[in-house]
């Protein structure tokens, strides 16, 4: 296994041209557990921590854009006001220390159903930053992820970024674990409330092949919230909601839940976090 | 001889132990971190299968890697090639079949631990897979299930037999299971064989017993026991998973056919296949009260799976029989315990040992009895409670206090925790957000447990202390010498305090723990304390004896210790017991026992099924305190360890096949499941024992469990008859808990 160790963000394009086999690591707080179980033997790794610019963010026209090497805890610290989504989903993963060396890029470029960033970053149309040394181009979130731990990079790019717009509503969101910490999800759940359009965004998480949405769930809610009078939800309402947040998921049964369990507490968390939300916007 | 000293770090005291912040910050030397210049790394190839014939063993593809300096398979066993604890019925490597997922089938060493995994690898093994036997029920009980043992698929058959009256006025019937725990300690089983120019081996290995793998590996490995020397190395934590061998055998033969050390260092999901874990069991109970709550009869059906091979199942099997009422009184008894063979993953010891099961079981019968008697939880096990005088099931009479319905009301008394914070951190699910009170019921919940402390049933149970006071520097100094297993429990600080109190010198060296000084028992059954303990007060006894005589005269220690050093060796044992009768099941198969009682408060996400245990308060009886931080340590351990069982540990097995061998997947309790607790502990003390001590570090696991699980169908209204509870036993119960 070669070790590539580029220091410029220039070096590592190059490398990843040349070696489009590599395996980029940040944090390897999932590559080396993948590695450690001997799950598959990358022919190299591509060490992208001495690229010093991944480790910066940057704020512009509402839209914030986060390095490849921003690491958990940093983001819950220092982006955690504009982002609350996503500061909640990093709030969960793993442990102080794998927060400290994790990242959402990493997150991503896993792809893993469960991954716990990508239902808030569903749930806020974020963008991800790809490049190569063909270019760089901005690939919605919607179409990144492909599959079972597959995502819409081409061999040759790199995940510079990951760009989310500052929260223009309350976001929430929600995690079962069979233990209080340090725990994978059984299944996720992830609102935003985008009251500037009036619209809804959600984010399912470790209930179906790939991270997804739940477009009817949203189209539905958004027509049905009192926007302007912001009157309470109703109880009917909110219902509806979870059960067609379950119904856009597609679990099964596995090791941490079964699919009966899993189709349950997405309908309670998308309930739970729309009251949430809702309760947030209503300013009370 | 004067006391004036050895009093300020003596019996009693709080001691900080030398290993703890070594432990914290990452220094301690585990067995895993042994290394010796010029060593080979060990692999161990094993069976994907939980069952199936071996047609053909093909080794050349992994000698022919370089780097590779041996392959062994079974035929390369130098001696006898069967072990075991208490029957030898376990292969050191597989012989012609496999009888579990991960029995080890072939070796490898080389000169680095990758080159070892990918060479063990490329072995080629031929399996003609089999029918695997998975259900134990169907394993005990069918006549026309395949025969997994040779001796039938019956492990052991325990009856107990007393009384004749099984009708009553209030009869409550239910069935439990407990799933299988794993011991979860987190330094993988490691260790180092030295080949030794006398043709024998020096091992250094992480283990529970030094003597007992001593007898185990001599054999196999066709040495005379004085050539196969251990010495402990680093043990990081045990219970029970270390009683059997992993891979000490397997080392010593790599290193005995290569010539060179070999280190063997399991990975983390090998070490899920590498030991034993804690029995699941399946429990068919009926209590029979009299109205007003009086036991009149218990009848219960205990099945526990041992899995392949035998290991301590018959041992385990007595425990469940023999306190599988709990510690209640009641005249008319009627059990059946079983330990099965399967296919499954084998089982032995874990820290409570057959009498965690058995406990969730009487007590959440007692918890349905007193439903259904009109009272309290507690109020129906004060009125039951053993005391002192009490005749247990086996009719051996508890000849030592036992104040269980004083316990229990000081339980009761205890002050409750108030209402839940708004902290994520103190709600069910946590910082997952899971409910900002949503759906949260407050629950509480009472558990009781009974644990026999030290060897039972007629072992000869004994430990070896050697002595020594010398002086060191113009100063008196002790050296204390056992075999026994420091395995985290603290036994190291308790050996130097009952030094210093006997001989009143404060200047304590404990020698590492090897097999040049005789056996000192296992770490097991709650007993080193006692019984190392013990073997080191009547050494130092012993010794002081010497030097009052020496010091008649009225010369000062250092003088007459200028003459020599004064050693003694002394061996310890408690009082006899005996076997159970096979057919009644009676015998004064114990010689003490110990009690601890829970309370739980618990906050359950009834909509989620997610639970937050808010307190968790005990009262344990441990006769004397011998260093009040480490008993505390092992209380919120044992308790942590049935909190576990109770919610969340257990070994998913399909088929035969072990579903989650991860700590990704086999989740433990963090310190944000683990509430804060609050202890009484009392002393009154065993007549029988050293310092009137009780064994501690088992109760509190039993007790936990039932405690918790009680908590929970207090806040939920559901039966919950297994455990661990899962979400969906809480949330898709039924929708009429929705609110």
């Amino acid at each position: 296994m070669d070790f590539l160790r580029p220091t410029t963000w220039a070096d590592a394009l190059a490398a990843k041209a040349e070696r489009p086999e590599a395996t980029p690591i940040q944090g390897g707080t999932d590559v080396m557990v993948e590695i450690n179980l001997d799950k598959g033997r990358p022919a190299a790794l591509l060490d992208l921590n001495p690229v010093a610019e991944l480790r910066d963010w940057s704020s512009e026209d509402g839209w914030l854009r986060i390095g490849a090497g921003v690491s958990y805890t940093r983001l819950i610290d220092e982006l955690g006001d504009r982002l609350p989504g996503l500061a909640q989903a990093s709030r969960t993963v793993g442990s102080p220390q794998i927060r400290n060396r994790g990242t959402v890029a990493g997150n991503l470029g896993a792809a893993s159903p469960a991954g716990d960033s990508h239902p808030p970053l569903l749930a806020s149309d974020a963008l991800v930053e790809a490049e190569s040394v063909r270019g760089s181009r901005l690939i919605p979130i919607g179409e990144f992820y492909l599959g079972v731990k597959r995502n819409a990079l081409e061999p040759d790019e790199l995940i510079r970024a990951v760009r989310v717009p500052y929260a223009d509503g309350p976001q929430y969101f929600s995690k079962i674990g069979t233990r209080n910490a340090m725990v994978i999800a059984v299944c996720s759940f992830a609102v935003a409330l985008h009251p500037s359009r009036r619209g809804v965004g959600t984010g399912i998480g470790s209930a179906a092949p790939t991270p997804r949405r739940a477009p009817e769930a949203e189209e539905f809610l958004a027509g049905e919230l009192d926007w302007d009078g912001r009157t309470a939800v109703p109880d009917e309402t909110a219902r509806r909601f979870g059960e067609l947040v379950a119904r856009a998921a597609s679990p099964i049964d596995d090791v941490r839940g079964t699919r009966d369990y899993r189709v349950h507490a997405l309908a309670v968390m998308a309930r739970r976090t729309l009251g949430w939300a809702w309760t947030e916007y209503r300013g009370i | 001889m004067s006391i004036a000293t050895g009093q300020v770090q003596g019996v009693g005291q709080s001691l900080l132990r030398p290993d703890g912040t070594l432990k914290v910050t990452g220094e301690f030397a585990y067995s895993s971190d042994l290394w010796l210049d010029g060593m080979l790394w060990g692999a161990t190839l094993r069976s994907p299968h939980p069952s199936a014939w071996i047609r053909s063993i093909d080794v050349g593809p992994a000698l022919a890697m370089p780097g590779v300096f041996a392959v062994l398979t079974h035929q390369d066993v130098p001696g006898v090639k069967f072990y075991g604890l208490e029957h030898k019925d376990q292969p050191v490597l597989a012989i012609d079949q496999v009888r579990y997922q991960g029995e080890p089938v072939a070796l490898v060493a080389a000169d680095h631990p990758e080159t070892a995994r990918r060479a063990a690898d490329a072995i080629v093994v031929g399996y003609e897979l089999r029918e695997a036997v998975t259900d134990p029920r169907q394993a005990a009980f069918d006549p026309a299930c395949p025969q997994v043992n040779p001796h039938g698929n019956v492990v052991r058959h325990q009856p107990v037999r007393v009384g004749d009256r099984f009708t009553a006025d209030v009869v409550v019937t239910a069935e439990y299971e407990v799933g299988m725990q794993d011991q979860a300690f987190l330094g993988p089983e490691s260790g180092l064989a030295v080949p030794a120019e006398d043709g024998g081996v020096d091992l250094y290995v992480a283990t529970q017993w030094l003597h007992v793998d001593q007898d185990q590996v001599a054999p196999c490995l066709g040495l005379p026991k004085e050539k196969v020397r251990l010495t402990l190395a680093g043990v990081g934590g045990a219970f029970g998973a270390r009683e059997d061998l992993s891979m000490q055998i397997h080392a010593s033969m790599l290193a005995l056919r290569t010539g060179k050390p070999i280190k063997i260092v399991y990975g983390r999901e090998e070490s899920f296949f590498g030991h034993v874990h804690r029995h699941p069991a399946w429990m068919r109970y009926e209590h029979g009260a009299t109205a007003d709550g009086m036991l009149v009869y218990v009848r219960a059906e205990i099945v526990l799976d041992g899995g392949a091979y035998t290991s301590s199942s018959p041992a385990v099997v007595g425990n469940a029989a023999s306190l599988g009422v709990g510690p209640y009184e009641v005249d008319n008894v009627w059990i059946d315990a079983y330990g099965t063979y399967t296919n499954n993953p084998p089982c032995g010891a874990m820290r409570g040992f057959g009498a965690v099961q058995a406990c969730f079981a009487y007590e959440s019968q007692m918890d349905r009895l007193a439903e259904a008697c009109g009272l309290s939880p507690v109020e129906i096990r004060i009125r039951n409670a053993v005391s002192q005088g009490s005749r247990l099931a086996t009719g051996q009479v508890v000849d030592t206090p036992a104040p269980l319905a004083g316990m229990l009301r000081e339980l009761a008394a205890m002050p409750l925790p108030g209402p839940g914070s708004t902290d994520l951190r103190a709600l069910p699910g946590g910082v997952a957000q899971t409910t900002h009170g949503e759906g949260v019921r407050r629950g509480i919940g009472y558990g009781v447990g009974i644990k026999n402390i030290c060897f039972s049933e007629g072992f000869d149970d004994y430990s070896t202390a050697r002595v020594r006071v010398e002086l060191l520097g113009g100063e008196p100094h002790v050296l204390v010498h056992t075999a026994a297993a420091e395995v985290g429990q603290g036994l190291i600080m308790v050996k130097s305090q009952i030094a210093r109190t006997e001989l009143g010198i404060d200047r304590v060296t404990i020698v590492p723990a090897d097999t040049t000084v005789g056996s000192a028992g296992s770490s097991s059954a709650s007993r080193q304390s006692y019984v190392t303990g013990g073997a080191v007060k009547a050494a130092c006894e012993a010794v002081r004896e010497r030097l009052d005589k020496l010091r008649a005269g009225g010369a000062s220690l250092a003088e007459v210790l200028a003459a020599g050093p004064v050693e003694e060796t002394r061996e310890y044992r408690h009082r006899p017991t005996f076997p159970m009768d096979p057919v009644t099941g009676q015998g004064d198969s114990h010689t003490q026992l110990a009690l601890c009682v829970h309370r739980a408060v618990v906050d359950v996400d009834v909509e989620l099924g997610l639970v937050k245990v808010v307190e968790l308060a005990a009262v344990q009886d441990v006769g004397r305190i011998m260093n009040p931080l480490a008993l505390e340590g092992q209380i919120h351990g044992g308790t942590a360890q049935g909190l576990g069982l109770a919610l969340m540990e257990e070994i998913q097995v399909r088929d035969g096949k072990v579903l989650n061998p991860s700590f990704t997947d086999y989740l433990i309790p963090t310190i944000l499941d683990m509430p804060p607790m609050r202890l009484s502990i009392l002393e009154n003390p065993d007549p029988h024992a050293p310092y009137g001590l009780r064994g501690a570090g088992e109760p509190p696991t039993l007790s936990s469990t039932p405690a918790i699980a009680a908590a929970v169908r207090n806040a939920t209204g559901l039966a919950l008859a297994r455990v661990p509870i899962r979400p969906d036993d809480i949330a898709l119960a039924g929708s009429a808990l929705a609110g």
